[in-house]
């Protein structure tokens, strides 16, 4: 059963997972109404990472696993908040996929 | 074999892993594609990966292409996030830009182009080969 979400009088379309089947259709509103359907609360930190992998993703085109991510994540943020420690805390089902999903990214294919 | 013997005297730096070869031009078939993700997953665990480009796979690495042209998302984009997961090591057949007109004129930084015999001696130093 795919997810329905309903979004300013729109109804988006989602995989079975809630992942949105277009990424272009993305908002931070958009965003918060994802997340509440799944009772998980977004802060500040978490929108670091999820407005990262967004950029990430529209610049080389894919969502990146969590290596990927980390390394990536560490040019910009330093050591502290690249590390999977402090991701996984922050997304303990697996940063990667967690945040591409709040970023209305498609899920990695090379997940976790 | 004598062929280990040869590899010690080649300039370039030891290497092993897997050697993904590239040998289809970008966007007429999913060739390319499954071959970046391959890469890409090897990358992800941390397995050495090495990527060489002959034949029509050379188009994969010119410069200024546009796959929405064709309506395809543009796959070639990732090649520039090879860094992030530790893909350094990428090689491109000389004669195969010659044969093609092509210049040396890439979308990513750090491609060597390497002649025939160097395209084949940096290849024979990996353990294992897939060819796309």
């Amino acid at each position: 059963m795919a997810v329905t979400l309903n979004f300013e009088g729109n109804i988006i379309s989602t995989d079975k997972q809630g992942y949105l089947l277009d990424h272009l259709l993305w908002k931070k509103e958009l965003a918060l109404v994802m997340a509440k359907h799944d009772e998980f609360e977004l802060t500040d930190a978490h929108w670091e990472v999820i407005d990262f992998v967004r950029q990430f993703y529209l610049t080389y085109n894919t969502s990146p696993a969590i290596r990927a991510l980390t390394k990536a994540m560490k040019s910009e943020f330093g050591e502290d908040k690249a590390s999977s420690r402090y991701l996984y805390k922050l997304f303990p089902e697996g940063p990667a996929k967690q945040a591409t999903k709040y970023a209305g990214l498609p899920k990695p294919a090379r997940c976790i | 074999m004598t062929s280990s013997y040869t590899q010690e005297k080649n300039d370039l730096p030891p290497s092993n892993g897997l050697a993904i070869i590239n040998s289809k031009a970008p966007f007429s078939s999913n060739h390319g594609k499954d071959a970046l993700d391959v890469a890409l997953i090897f990358g992800s665990f941390e397995q050495k990966v090495s990527l060489f480009f002959q034949g029509d796979g050379v188009y994969q690495l010119i410069a200024d292409q546009d796959a929405r042209l064709v309506s395809i998302k543009d796959y070639l984009k990732t090649f520039s996030a090879f860094e992030f997961y530790d893909i350094e090591d990428i090689y491109v057949c000389q004669q195969s830009l010659v044969n093609r007109q092509l210049e040396e004129k890439f979308h990513i930084g750090d491609v060597q182009v390497l002649s025939s015999i160097e395209f084949g001696l940096a290849l024979n130093r990996h353990q294992h080969v897939l060819r796309f």
